[in-house]
């Protein structure tokens, strides 16, 4: 008898236990499935299509091999793309890390009315990609915006043409993205820069340090985890970046501002190219897991080490 | 006894339902400004005069690609539209794809076969049978030319690449731009093929049909780049990007001298007031008098169920019809796509339009145009954009351009 009554609310707390560790799984499978299905379901039929004679629509009757890949790298578009890319991500993250971190260490001097400066540096970022390349295109078109502006200022000599010019319009598209972005890598930093200890920095202070070198000694070395977020963000930002080149130059002058993005949809849909813009999107992919896997697997042994 | 009368009462009944719900079209189409939504709206008026609803699916963006886009999803999911505005070689693509439907019965009992130009029925025919009916031809091969800046230059249209080359450098001189032009691939393009074609007509089917690399990659083509680049030492620097209406606004404003742009342009003049013969001018592009490039707004239809079979040859039919030929074309700026229709309700550059279309037609000289997807499918069609728009651009010269033109060609049809 005795034996009984201890064995039920065992038997029910155990149950209780299992129904516990059953919820959280119940709960998370459907987003689960829908991931699985919707995220690397359509990678997988990305990849086998990329190896497929897609045309209009999809078809699993021809195959081709490697034959999209060869016809990708042989293609000039894909060649100016990658091109683009290198000079559009690198000046990118460059300028985006260094003016964000400028802005965030200016804020972080503890001024007057930080609360209503923050919002308009941040601003920009509440703006869609399209909303900012429509208004830059028009901003540095030559004919209605800054250069149309400083000659009816009188100063007629002034010259800003480079949205009209094929060797320099990618830079202007760096301009632009500069001005979307910077706002929020300042928001990472700042957060970072809070984040700093306060005793280590009264601590190099009282040991006679000056501001700037407690910045470049102290406070930017430990701000390395914040530096290497704001790097993968932007960085699938830069390989992404489809909507603001559309926006602003839609590839042109001529073929000069193609990115790969650009050149998945039109191979794809524009140009019944699906193999071929299948391929491009995987080679996308593979940039962008470069960038992200050695960044989560770093932040999953730290992870563990903490 | 009674349950038969009931169950043919339900069937009768059903039946006469699925008759009235099939009185419908379902229309993918881009028609969306103004001009072009009130030249669709004839022919939906009509369908509905016939008792056939109008299910009306538009899918804005110039050139039809958004459209496409949703008729994918459309067609995969095995639910495709009755009717699908189309261009070209995209209804080739998708009778290849063996989703069209036929329209034999109307075509056979109307006659289409005799009337409409034999070059349009290459695109709406399909392994012998109809799968598209056309509502238009445009006729790419044009220019317009402001009237004033003209008579400022001379007052004589010019005839020839000379001439038209004198009538430029005296609008320059004059203090216009002489070429109002959009820096767009595809109006690069549309001048391209003008130029290729003013070098003669069995060069451009050479080059532009049947992608002849010999012809691609010539002496001849190299001369076709020097001309585009002589062209674009006419155009404004502020050029690229602009859309092709504003090119047109600046004829009409008499700050550009003329614009080389199919006759939808002629619409922009029209509803500026301007009048054909007095405000402007309309030829052909020097040289290409007597041929014609053309690209034809189709639609294109899809195999629907035998509920909606009857709805879409009622439209086929009413699509081909000349009183909606000639009312419809007069809206939107184009000329008929049956040479029977007569001429009486167009304007001068319109019944010119019908006369260059029947003449070139007959003489064997009407050609699709390769910058509107009627001489060859989008792979090679944007392969050949790039390379043009590069050379107009000043990326590359003119014999880099021509050897480029025939790689990118070969690449894009392998």
């Amino acid at each position: 008898m005795a034996d009984v009554t201890v064995i039920v609310p065992r038997r029910a707390s155990e149950r209780r236990l299992a129904i516990q560790e059953l919820i959280p799984k119940l709960v998370l499978a459907p987003s689960f499935a829908l991931i699985l299905l919707f995220v690397y379901g359509f990678i997988l039929f990305t990849i086998v299509l990329s190896f497929s004679g897609s045309k209009l629509l999809p078809d699993f009757s021809t195959w081709v091999g490697f034959g999209n890949y060869q016809r990708l790298f042989a293609h000039p578009n894909w060649i100016t793309a990658l091109k683009n890319l290198a000079i559009f991500a690198s000046l990118y993250i460059v300028i985006c890390s260094a003016l964000g971190l400028g802005l965030a260490i200016l804020l972080d001097q503890k001024i007057r009315g930080e609360g209503a400066l923050r919002p308009i540096y941040l601003y920009p970022m509440a703006l869609s990609f399209i909303v900012t390349g429509v208004a830059w295109k028009w901003f540095l078109d030559p004919g209605i915006g800054l250069e149309h502006v400083m000659h009816q200022w009188g100063w007629e000599s002034f010259s800003f043409r480079w949205i009209k010019e094929g060797k320099y319009a990618i830079y202007t598209i760096v301009i632009a993205a500069v001005w979307q972005s910077s706002g929020f890598v300042m928001a990472m930093f700042l957060a970072g820069l809070r984040g700093v200890d306060n005793e280590v920095i009264k601590a190099a202070q009282i040991d006679g340090a000056s501001t700037f070198t407690i910045y470049r000694r102290i406070i930017i070395p430990l701000m390395r985890p914040v530096f290497l977020s704001a790097f993968v963000v932007l960085a699938h930002l830069a390989i992404k970046s489809y909507d603001l080149v559309v926006a602003m130059t839609d590839g042109g002058p001529g073929t000069a501002t193609w990115t790969p993005a650009l050149f998945m949809q039109k191979f794809t849909f524009g140009r019944n190219e699906m193999g071929m813009g299948a391929s491009s999107a995987i080679i996308m992919m593979i940039m962008i897991f470069s960038i992200i896997i050695p960044y989560l697997y770093s932040e999953l042994r730290m992870g563990r080490r903490a | 006894m009674l349950r038969k009368f009931l169950l043919t009462t339900v069937f009768a009944s059903g039946f006469a339902l699925a008759a009235n719900a099939a009185e419908q079209v379902e229309v993918l189409h881009w028609w969306t400004s103004g001009g072009e939504a009130a030249a669709l709206d004839v022919l939906k008026q009509k369908l509905e005069s016939q008792g056939v609803t109008w299910k009306d699916m538009p899918v804005a963006g110039g050139g039809g690609e958004q459209a496409m886009t949703a008729l994918r999803a459309r067609v995969t999911a095995g639910d495709p539209p009755t009717a699908v505005q189309a261009l070209g070689f995209d209804i080739t693509d998708w009778a290849k794809q063996g989703v069209v439907g036929d329209l034999g019965d109307v075509a056979g009992k109307e006659g289409w076969d005799k009337v409409v130009p034999t070059a349009l029925q290459n695109f709406a025919m399909y392994d012998g049978k109809w799968i598209a009916a056309p509502v238009n031809v445009h006729s790419t091969n044009w220019v317009w030319i402001n009237k004033k800046a003209l008579d400022a230059a001379g007052g004589k249209a010019p005839e020839s690449w000379d001439e038209l080359i004198a009538v430029l450098d005296k609008m320059k001189e004059n203090g216009i731009t002489p070429l109002a032009h959009g820096g767009q691939a595809w109006q690069d393009a549309t001048i391209f093929d003008a130029v290729v074609l003013s070098l003669g007509t069995d060069f451009y089917k050479a080059a532009m049909i049947d992608l002849d690399p010999a012809a691609l990659n010539s002496d001849k083509m190299k001369e076709a780049f020097d001309r585009m680049a002589k062209l674009r030492s006419y155009v404004d620097d502020n050029f690229s990007g602009r859309d092709w209406n504003l090119a047109s606004a600046m004829v009409i404003e008499g700050k550009g001298g003329m614009q080389m742009m199919g006759d939808w342009a002629k619409g922009e003049f029209l509803k500026a007031g301007q009048k054909p013969g007095e405000d402007f001018v309309c030829i052909r592009f020097p040289g290409t008098q007597g041929a014609v490039t053309f690209n034809s707004d189709m639609f294109m239809m899809f195999k629907v169920g035998d509920a909606n079979k009857n709805a879409q040859l009622m439209m086929a039919s009413d699509i081909m019809s000349p009183d909606f030929q000639s009312s419809f074309n007069v809206v939107k700026g184009s000329v008929p796509a049956r040479t029977d229709v007569p001429d009486a309700a167009f304007d001068d550059c319109g019944k010119k339009g019908m006369k260059d279309l029947a003449e070139a037609n007959s003489s064997g000289e009407l050609f699709g145009s390769m910058a509107h997807g009627y001489a060859a499918p989008a792979a090679v069609k944007n392969a050949l954009y790039d390379v043009v728009t590069r050379h107009f651009n000043g990326e590359i010269d003119s014999a880099e351009a021509a050897k480029q033109l025939a790689d990118a060609v070969a690449a894009a049809r392998g």
